[in-house]
């Protein structure tokens, strides 16, 4: 296999976009990406994407887009790992040029949830998790993190309070991004007294649902030659591992055992470990998820996440920078696309465009992207070369 | 229509039917054709006693369709008796008065709100506080 680099990226903002549909939405990013790539198209398209079924009634993504974005009798494939589609997209397209069964590859990850009531997206999320057995007791995609939330707090003696610096932070950091869906800052009071979803989840330990795309083109790293203030940004890792489907299946609820297996599969292809991560863009669908990815990929012991919040390890200038873009709390999670805005994100902060929440001379980042409760993680690990 | 569906799931859903693995013991719910503790074939029905702790609970206040006019309402994760852990929503209490640890029973309850427009009634097991309370759970005095 050839190494692989990302020459163009592009996002849309994260937000209702009521007067935007499906297509124009995923257009958008993937015109933007092939721009910044100075491309006018790719060899093949791969589209991520979990609810276009349930929600626009549409499917066959692939050639929808291919379509859409002018790329007539190109190859063109959607990808379905229900939240972690976006990253299950990018790793298709990456081995398909790494393969080099073709020379560029186009990958989007692209969500529209607005056009549906809040209870039929609920629904809908839930379809992330087993039909038969969990799902039909009335189980919310929110209701499984939670109970794994409950148990953990309950076997490591943390209080609901002291997940609050993750959500603190990423609101922190999505102020500074334009395309973050949410621009205001939090306090520790809003946390401990919003609203709640499933006991102990609130509305500042969850992630807000959006419209939004984010693409990414892929080449050889052979063709792409880095610059002074445009380093070439290659993939060094990349690996997929799943878990049971449903959480009440797993020998220990409260360990990301794909995070686990994915993390260290990347690290082994990097030929690094987690000390060497500069900035990493976690999949903070909930509070609990942060401190779970963070002791899964070797950041924290078991246990011991939320002591990286309250020490304030996460935070830009911190050990190990997570969210710095706003992460899916204030980002914002439009479900299939988040892995691609995860990608698009680490790229940013690798060229060193990410303003006041650049973290100070990032070489390597990493991005991680969850598809149901931990049942799909995938990782890949990003590298700024100057050759 | 889900009825085939409903009617292939009901020995689980009535009689909380699982299986036991012939290789190694291990007791298994929902029923699978591989055995999660050894990886051999599993195939032999068990049928679990219904008895249980809460493991975890949640208390619902956004539900998804067809479970809307339910909530607020509890789900846990209950570990049986036997081994397995199963996501089940607990009836007869009050979401404040349930506690990890808490001994769980099973009983049959309708499920969701939605039967009229689908055409079915989907009854499932729930779990319900155990009425024998054990020796070492009761609260001194
Ligand atoms: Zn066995």
């Amino acid at each position: 296999m050839r190494e692989v680099a990302i020459l163009g990226i592009g996002q849309t903002v994260v937000d209702e976009q009521w007067n935007k549909s499906l297509k124009e939405i995923g257009g958008e990013a993937a015109f933007a990406a092939l721009e910044d790539a100075g491309l006018q198209r790719a060899e093949a398209l791969f589209v991520g994407n979990m609810l276009s079924p349930l929600v626009s009634g549409q499917n066959q993504l692939g050639t929808f887009f291919a379509d859409w974005i002018g790329m007539w009798s190109r190859e063109s494939v959607k990808i379905e790992a229900a939240c972690g589609s976006g990253a299950a997209a990018f790793r298709a397209g990456l081995m398909a040029v790494a393969s080099g069964e073709v020379e560029t590859a186009l990958v989007v990850g692209v969500e529209k949830m607005t056009d549906k009531a809040g209870h039929d997206v609920t629904a809908a999320l839930a379809t992330a998790a087993d039909a038969d057995y969990e799902v039909e007791q009335g189980v919310s995609f929110v209701s499984l993190n939670a109970l794994v939330m409950r148990r953990y707090m309950y076997e490591f003696g943390w209080k609901h309070a002291d997940f609050a610096p993750f959500s603190i932070n990423a609101h922190a950091n999505a102020v500074h991004n334009p395309f973050a869906r949410l621009h205001d800052l939090i306090t520790l009071e809003q946390f401990e007294k919003s609203s709640m979803v499933a006991t102990p989840i609130n509305l500042l330990d969850a992630s807000p649902v959006g419209d939004g795309a984010a693409a990414a083109v892929i080449v050889p790293a052979e063709k792409v030659r880095g610059f002074a203030g445009r380093p070439k940004v290659t993939v060094a890792g990349s690996a997929a591992a799943t878990d049971t489907m449903a959480v009440h299946s797993r020998k220990d609820p409260m360990f990301l055992s794909a995070a686990y297996h994915s993390s260290r599969r990347a690290y082994e292809m990097a030929g690094i470990g987690p000390q060497d991560i500069d900035v990493f863009e976690l999949h903070d669908a909930f509070s609990i998820m942060t401190a779970l990815s963070l002791e899964a990929c070797g950041f924290a012991e078991r246990g011991q996440g939320p002591r990286l919040g309250l020490d304030n390890e996460i935070r830009v200038a911190g050990r190990i920078p997570v969210c710095t873009r706003g992460g899916l709390k204030a980002r914002g999670h439009p479900v299939g696309a988040t892995g691609m805005y995860q990608i698009v994100e680490v790229v940013q902060q690798l060229r060193g465009e990410c303003g006041k929440t650049q973290v100070d001379g990032a070489r390597i980042g990493m991005a991680q992207n969850i598809g149901g409760s931990g049942a799909t993680i995938l990782t890949h690990i990003l590298r700024a070369t100057s050759d | 229509m889900e009825i085939p569906r409903h009617w292939r799931l009901k020995k689980q859903r009535y009689g909380l039917v699982g299986e036991v693995c012939p290789h190694c013991d291990y007791k298994i719910f929902p029923p699978r054709d591989v055995c999660p503790n050894c990886g051999d074939e599993a195939k032999d029905l068990f049928t679990f006693s219904g008895k249980g702790q809460v493991y975890s609970f949640t208390t619902i206040y956004e539900a998804p369709t067809g479970y809307d006019s339910s909530a607020p309402y509890t789900v846990a994760l209950v570990k049986l008796d036997e081994g397995p852990i199963i996501t089940a929503q607990l009836t007869d209490v009050e979401g404040s008065s349930v506690e990890i640890g808490m001994p769980v029973e099973m009983v049959t309850r309708k499920m969701r709100d939605d039967g009229d427009e689908r055409g079915i009634l989907v009854y499932s097991y729930k779990f319900r506080p155990s009425l024998l309370v054990p020796q070492a759970h009761h609260p001194a005095g």
